[in-house]
């Protein structure tokens, strides 16, 4: 290759689990190689082993997994077989590493500052002044806003996005040949997301540095691979330069995981009922947090005088980043929270003033599928209990309501036999299904679901789309569907409301809110959709 | 069930319940192995262990047989441990299940109690209590408990604040529960286990506390308690120094068996924090 | 400041709680059999009705219990505890005599089990599952189950009786006239005893938080951002787990503060302490209800202030607590 050397190469490497898990290896016979300047995306879903590989690299594997065979080749030297002083010299200063979370990565108890220094204090030996001012340069050069507050506040006191600046900052310290990107923008939100990339891409250009970029977002890949490997249970089965691999994916699995990646368009508009089953007028919630005898008291708006409609048999989509109030507002829909002022009319009803006690009898008029399939189902029931529970509680004999429930299980895709079991012997997907049924058990007229699919793996995320689809078509369900995606977004609503600090910036058809969008907030979300060009190119290609 | 898989796969665990098993039957076979009353005289005062085949363990400074003391101290200190440690988990739950679920001002009047039963120290209480209602077995038991609950409950409300706003109790708000069956039927169903891994603790304290009450002759001295066993030894202490070692050596050996059993219950329960 | 201002607040918030103890015991000793008047006469060895009549409106005990109560909140604002008819002093002066001991007794080992607590606990995680960690683990289960008590006694037996090391009991040696440092070594050899006999539990309990939080720290992101920067074993412990596994064990001190003020009634009567412990035992056989009340409230507020020093200690340890409270 044209004045690229070779930086890292993995060649043929295996890595063992303990005795008892699932499976004996987590990686075989990996082979890859990363040059300098360029920019290689390992791509998998949750548990193919492309964090494993991360960690082998660096030998930071937990205890009892070991590196059964094969070479790691970095600057001459088979990293496998080094000595841990020597490893120590290459962590840090050979090859960085910067992490998914970067609330937890760093340690809360110092400061930002200090925890970069400490990168100059183990591998050189320069002065106090003199790191101190690198510190600082870093700082500006990873573009924090003021680099002396930052050095001298502690992690808690820095936004998610400061927070990951910091880590690249302290990765870069010693202008490493190699850095390890695992997953470094799966915890932000999508606007802080495209600007941590474009900063690790400017970066990367900058310092000619190599760059392992691990992801499970094939829009990602997009936005920043020169070249692409595809990981399935600890194999690659597929590598090559980025446009290859996105344009002509050889290995079914690629093909399949590109497929699931939902296009950034939407479906031809359906044609809307005009009555609305649903009528959110000026909802507002405001929290009030801590305070003794009124000191020290925080107001925060959370939900700032909402109006929306859902046609009956319609899916209105409530679109923002993490802190913009769309959780806030599904729980006042269904009560969850009060809301402190406003309307919420659900077939002539207003939902918003009802006393608690009717909310109780009248909840099975409107239900809600939350985020988490872990969390949302009691580990201590059997999934046809967590079922029938709700038709029980109002009343249905118990046998009844698990014969129905078994039923509901066919609905949902789930086979009816597997309805003793307890929630943790079925898989994520599997879950939300479960929890879908539990919500329909009520047979409610209008669903909300929050961010039903935003645990799951693209692949598990396209096939409960469609199920949702499915059940609005056959049960004339109307669906308040919130999300922070908006590629979800655009595949299953019909109507979209974008929200920012607990305020609806802009709402109307999710064709126009998508094609044409008129806040700048809105283009300024569609424009962060990682790989954006490829996602639109793709949509033509999938139809 | 894997659980129980696990606690017998550690030996110390094991090793534990063989030993509260064996304490067990020393109480329930008391009455058998020894039937005359164990605080009746029985020969030569000071007998020396082994020096008698008839009193195994030797006799006490008024010529009691140590041995049926011991068998018989078994029951107290069980009887003792077991009851305040219902009484004390029992309060703890209640009071910790509706100040972690409500909060506000349930929580902040609740939490307050049990700050105050805190701040003054349990034995100390246990003084104030034993001063007031007298030193039968029965109020020494229920003052034991009264003075245990707080930890408990301090626990069952950390779990509960964890658990009350996880997606599943909010799915069972909007099912329809009322909060009763939300307390009692979703969440204490997964708040119990750190709380039951937890009682042995409360048991170990339970029976170390009513053994010092005996200790300075402040327990019920009508029964049989290793506790007043090592206050009487005390006085013989310079030389008959095993009138006060061998009660002691039971109540460690209790104490001992109980902690490993929660020990092991603990691990069985949360695999995840085992070997770490 | 803020640390200050936060400690202050919490401090501030005891004061429900000491009132709330202060009442709540007075008004559990309005059940006791005989109060102090009766305990005065059976001292003097007995006396006719009408001079406990007399006595019981000397000492205000002829009011309603509300009255009563409030009489003796109001006299605890300007610091007076009531009269002692037992040592024939004022409360405060009894308990000023015995606090001296007590409070040595308490820091001393409290200071053996932190520190001893805290290297044990570290050498155990260091070397998890192997024979220190067995070893270590073992003891403390052992230490945790041995009444404190019976290890004061076994320990006078082997020290004091065969070995004849330290002395048996007592605060000090009545016998010989002591100043200076010779005193000072004199206090301290009697105090070695009891301060391991109470701090042994604590010790225990200590260590094994100590093993318990360092293993989780160990396994948390930021350790293994540590390593991945090239530190050394030594220094990911001494620099980025330590102080963060230190944590539980500061909260630890102040929940158990009141606990080792317990145990040190126990051990004071078995090493004959003039404490606080001791005094709280001898209040209660001899039924001297204001001196209870009295030692309540005393070791009410060395709890409260103990948690006070901790809150100090703890806000300067994590800076996340005084950002948002």
């Amino acid at each position: 290759m044209s004045g690229k050397e070779t930086i890292l190469s993995l060649d043929r490497l295996g890595v063992r689990l303990p005795r008892g898990a699932d499976r004996t290896h987590a990686l075989r016979d990996v082979s890859l190689e990363i040059a300098s300047n360029e920019i290689l995306c390992v791509v998998g879903e949750s548990g193919s082993g492309k964090s494993m590989m991360a960690n082998a690299v660096m030998r930071l594997l937990p205890n009892e997994v070991t590196i059964g065979s094969g070479r790691v080749m970095f600057e001459g030297r088979d990293l496998c077989a080094a000595s841990v002083a020597e490893m120590r010299e290459v962590r840090g200063a050979g090859i960085a590493m910067i992490f998914q979370e970067p609330m937890t990565a760093l340690n809360p108890l110092r400061t930002i500052g200090d925890q970069i220094a400490e990168m100059f204090s183990i591998h050189t030996g320069l002065s106090k002044a003199e790191i101190n001012t690198r510190v600082l340069a870093l700082l500006a050069d990873v573009r924090i806003p003021d680099p002396k507050v930052a050095a001298r506040a502690y992690p808690h006191e820095l936004s998610g996005g400061q927070r990951q600046r910091a880590m690249i900052a302290m990765a870069l310290a010693l202008d490493p040949k190699l850095l390890i990107a695992d997953e470094p923008t799966t915890a932000l939100d999508v606007t802080t997301q495209a600007q941590i990339l474009k900063l690790i891409r400017d970066l990367q250009q900058r310092r000619k540095t190599a760059v392992m970029f691990i992801t499970h977002d094939f829009g990602v890949v997009a936005e920043i691979a020169d070249r692409v490997g595809v990981m399935q249970h600890g194999v690659i089965v597929e590598q090559g330069t980025a446009s290859d691999v996105l344009h002509h994916p050889q290995h079914a699995y690629t093909k399949q995981l590109i497929a699931a990646v939902p296009p950034l368009k939407a479906p031809p508009p359906r044609a809307l009922a005009a009555d609305n089953i649903l009528t959110i007028t000026d909802v507002s919630k405001t929290y009030r947090t801590g305070g003794f005898l009124g000191r020290g008291a925080r107001v925060t708006p959370a939900v700032k005088n909402v109006s929306l409609n859902l046609p009956r048999g319609a899916t209105l989509g409530i679109v923002g980043e993490s802190g913009s109030g769309k959780s806030t507002l599904a729980r006042c829909i269904v009560r969850l929270i009060d809301p402190d002022a406003g309307s919420i009319v659900l077939d002539g009803s207003d939902w918003a003033k009802m006393p608690r006690e009717e909310v109780r009898r009248e909840t099975r008029h409107i239900q809600m599928v939350f985020q988490d399939p872990f969390a949302s189902l009691n580990p201590r029931r059997k999934a046809a209990e967590l079922v029938a529970q709700g038709p029980i509680v109002h009343g249905t004999p118990r046998a009844e309501a698990i014969a129905d429930a078994k039923e509901l299980f066919s609905l949902v895709g789930l086979d009816p036999s597997s309805a003793d079991r307890y929630p943790h012997e079925f898989s994520g997907g599997q879950r939300q299904r479960i929890g879908l049924a539990r919500a329909l058990a009520l047979k409610p007229e209008v669903l909300v679901a929050d961010e039903p699919v935003s645990a799951l793996d693209v692949s598990v995320q396209a096939q409960v789309l469609k199920l949702l689809a499915e059940l609005r078509a056959r049960l004339g369900l109307s669906i308040v569907f919130i999300t922070h995606d908006l590629r979800v977004a655009a595949q299953i609503c019909d109507l979209v409301a974008v929200m920012k600090d607990g305020a609806v910036v802009e709402h109307g058809l999710a064709g126009e809110v998508f094609g044409n969008p008129q806040h700048p907030y809105t283009q300024a979300l569609l424009d962060s959709i990682p790989g954006g060009e490829f996602a639109r190119e793709h949509d033509t290609t999938a139809v | 069930m894997d659980a129980v898989k696990r606690y017998f796969r550690s030996p110390a665990a094991v090793a534990g319940l063989i030993l509260l098993l064996i304490v067990i039957a020393m109480a329930v076979s008391a009455g058998w192995l020894y039937p005359r009353d164990p605080l009746a005289l029985a020969g030569r005062p000071l007998v020396w262990p082994f020096s008698n085949p008839r009193f195994l363990l030797g006799t006490d400074n008024s010529g009691r047989d140590i041995a049926a003391q011991i068998f018989y101290g078994a029951r107290i200190s069980l009887l003792i441990g077991g009851v305040a440690t219902a009484i004390a988990i029992l309060i703890g739950i209640l009071v910790g299940a509706f100040a972690g679920y409500y909060g506000g001002w349930v929580d902040n009047v609740l939490m307050r109690i049990t700050e105050a039963f805190q701040t003054l120290p349990n034995f100390v209480l246990l003084l104030v209590l034993v001063a007031v209602f007298g030193s039968t077995l029965t109020t020494v038991t229920i003052a034991v408990g009264v003075v245990s609950w707080p930890a408990p409950a301090r626990l069952t409300r950390a779990e509960f604040l964890s658990l009350r706003n996880r997606e599943f109790v909010q799915a069972g708000r909007t099912l329809g529960m009322k909060n009763i069956q939300l307390i009692f039927g979703e969440i204490l169903p997964n708040a119990l286990p750190p709380v039951i891994v937890y009682a042995s603790v409360v048991m170990a304290v339970a029976i170390l506390l009513e053994s010092a009450l005996a200790f300075l002759r402040l327990s019920d001295p009508n029964v049989a308690s290793w506790g007043n066993l090592i206050g009487l030894g005390r006085d013989v202490l310079r030389v008959q120094w095993y009138v006060s070692a061998i009660p002691g050596i039971a109540i460690l050996v209790t104490v001992l068996a109980v902690s490993l059993v929660g020990q092991g219950l603990n691990d069985a329960l949360n695999p995840r924090l085992k070997g770490r | 400041m803020r640390i200050l201002g936060l400690a202050g607040r919490r401090l501030a918030a005891s004061i429900p709680t000491l009132i709330l103890i202060l009442i709540g015991v007075f008004l559990l000793l309005q059940f006791a059999p005989g109060d102090t008047v009766d305990a005065m006469m059976a001292q003097m060895g007995g006396g006719d009705a009408a001079t406990a009549k007399e006595l019981r409106k000397f000492y205000g005990l002829d009011l309603s219990i509300p009255a009563q109560l409030g009489n003796y909140l109001w006299r605890l604002v300007r610091l007076d505890l009531g009269f002692s008819s037992i040592y024939g002093k004022p409360v405060s002066s009894v308990i000023i005599e015995r606090l001296p001991p007590t409070i040595l007794l308490m820091t001393a080992s409290l200071s053996f089990a932190f520190f001893f607590g805290l290297v044990f606990g570290v050498i155990a995680a260091r070397g998890v599952n192997r024979w220190p960690d067995t070893l270590i683990s073992t003891l403390g289960l052992i230490f945790y189950a041995t009444p404190s008590f019976w290890f004061g006694l076994m320990a006078i037996v082997v020290f004091s009786v065969y070995l004849q090391w330290l002395p048996p009991g007592g605060f000090e040696d009545i016998g010989t006239v002591r100043t200076g440092i010779w005193r000072v070594l004199d206090i301290a050899s009697h105090l070695v005893l009891p301060t391991l006999t109470l701090g042994l539990i604590f010790l225990a309990i200590y260590l094994r938080i100590m093993r318990a939080s360092m293993l989780e720290v160990l396994n948390l992101d930021y350790v293994r951002t540590a390593r991945a920067k090239g530190l050394d074993e030594t220094r990911v412990v001494t620099r980025h787990v330590l102080r963060n596994a230190l944590l539980p064990m500061v909260t630890l001190i102040g929940l158990q503060a009141g606990t080792m003020l317990g145990g040190s009634v126990v051990v004071e009567s078995v090493f004959s302490l003039p404490g606080l412990g001791r005094l709280a035992y001898e209040s209660v056989v001899q039924r001297d209800l204001n001196t209870l009340l009295g030692i309540v409230f005393v070791s009410a507020l060395l709890v409260i202030s103990v948690n006070f020093v901790v809150d100090l200690i703890y806000a300067r340890l994590d800076p996340r607590i005084t950002a948002g409270g």
